[in-house]
């Protein structure tokens, strides 16, 4: 259990606040100056300018894991008998390629890459779910007051990147911005603009699409919009619930020897579950990725 | 659950890895699948050519095997047949040396008899000449009538 002095409720509050480096806001101590905020009210004021400290650490250490465990099998790659690491890389590169292969029908060298990027890279951050929901918030709370003289109480820590928006909403914009520049790219501004005004209402005499051009224009820019929202709400929304649970099931180990057994219980079947979510997920944002991707290269 | 700065710090962690992912991951792996399916591919089709050269190679050896045994049967036959030429001139030949032998033994013969006929007619002429002698009871001068009795012995 996190602090025995601290309530359910306050026991799931402090597990969902990220750990927020910004700068200070007014009424609070040390204002003015850079630092870690010391409730969700301080890192909630310090507004746009502050960095989610954990997400960005956990999310960058998976990635680097990724991209090295990877680098070190493609540096050996042979195309003779593969061994057991190439063997897996091969494994996953092949699925992602075949699947980026079926949905993908132009040419471009950054989808597969990318498909491949996003699929371990959020199954990875996914899979920190896993952890028991207490080691590494406890963990960071003992490192916290032993190196740094903090109270533990402040020390926030989520481990999971995906069920913090800010890192979903940053992988859909990039690729939001990728599917926009590529359909400027491959359609030219005229045609991804006509895309956007002269559909899906046509009309043959000029005066009528001029008068149709705000309707269509507002269907379109809303599904263009939604695409990137939906894209990363899906992932964090079901990551959030998810973790949610693990937590509220962690919360039922302090209730008593007989509950915290049913909890343990559940733990497992949860964790059992959410092995399906997670890999579920990591793939539904590939394939969407792919998706946005090739509508962008092809006019519909 | 704030948006703030997070939200770019992860748009551009993401661009870096997408970066990093392309240019020193994606294509030594793809290239690596590339090499080895075209390796199997062609292993498989040195195979197939193998098998199928074999194929040739073992219809070719029947042919081979096929022409051989017509020779074969070729030269037994001709060698049936010259030994059954041998066979018909050394008859000729004994037929001819036989005929040569009988021929020599018939001249022979003949001149052995023509030399008995002449003996004989030389005894038989000197038998007349005797007889005739001593029928006459005087003597014949040989000389005076040597033709005479010339003549009397080619008829004889």
């Amino acid at each position: 259990m996190a602090e025995t002095a601290l309530t359910a409720s306050g026991y799931i509050k402090h597990h969902l606040q990220n750990l927020t480096y910004g700068k200070i806001p007014e009424g609070y101590e040390n204002a003015g100056s850079w630092g870690f905020a010391h409730s969700a009210a301080e890192a909630k004021a310090m507004g746009f300018m502050a960095i989610h400290v954990d997400t960005m650490f956990w999310s960058i250490f998976l990635g680097v894991l990724f991209l090295f465990v990877f680098r070190k099998a493609a540096k050996y790659a042979t195309e003779g008998v593969p061994g057991g690491l190439q063997n897996f890389v091969e494994w996953i590169v092949e699925f992602i390629d075949s699947s980026v292969r079926g949905s993908f029908t132009a040419k471009n060298p950054i989808v597969a890459p990318m498909a491949l990027t996003l699929f371990v890279w959020i199954l990875l951050m996914n899979l920190m779910d896993l952890v028991p929901v207490d080691w590494l918030p406890q963990l960071a709370g003992v490192v916290g007051s032993a190196v740094f003289g903090v109270d533990p109480h402040h020390v926030y820590f989520r481990v999971v990147p995906t069920t913090d928006p800010n890192a979903t909403f940053g992988m859909s914009l990039a690729i939001f911005a990728l599917t926009l520049f590529y359909g400027i790219k491959v359609k030219g501004i005229g045609g991804f603009m006509a895309e956007l005004t002269m559909q899906p209402f046509e009309a043959k005499s000029l005066p009528v699409k001029i008068l149709l051009m705000p309707i269509n224009f507002f269907l379109e820019f809303v599904g263009l919009i939604s695409k990137p929202i939906s894209l990363s709400l899906r992932l964090f929304g079901n990551l959030y619930a998810g973790e949610m649970i693990f937590i509220l099931i962690a919360l039922l180990f302090s209730s008593g020897i007989g509950l915290g057994i049913f909890a343990g219980v559940l733990q497992w079947a949860w964790a059992v579950f959410h092995i399906l979510i997670v890999m579920l997920q990591a793939f539904i944002f590939m394939t969407l990725a792919v998706v946005y991707m090739e509508m962008a290269h092809h006019s519909h | 659950m704030n948006i703030n700065l997070t939200l770019i710090g992860q748009s551009i962690t993401f661009a870096l890895f997408v970066w990093f992912c392309m240019k020193y991951i994606w294509p030594p792996v793809i290239g690596a699948l590339e090499a080895r399916r075209k390796e199997i591919a062609d292993g498989l089709a040195a195979a197939e050519r193998g098998q199928h050269e074999q194929e040739l190679a073992e219809k070719r050896a029947a042919e081979h095997i096929k022409e051989a045994k017509g020779q074969a049967s070729d030269i037994i036959s001709q060698a049936q047949k010259r030994a059954n030429e041998i066979v018909e001139e050394a008859k000729d030949d004994a037929k001819t040396e036989a005929e040569r032998i009988v021929t020599g033994a018939n001249a022979e013969i003949e001149q052995e008899t023509n030399r008995a006929r002449e003996q004989l007619r030389q005894e038989v002429v000197s038998l007349a000449i005797a007889g005739a002698e001593k029928i006459l009871k005087r003597e014949v001068d040989k000389d005076a009538h040597a033709s005479t009795l010339d003549d009397l012995a080619t008829q004889l």
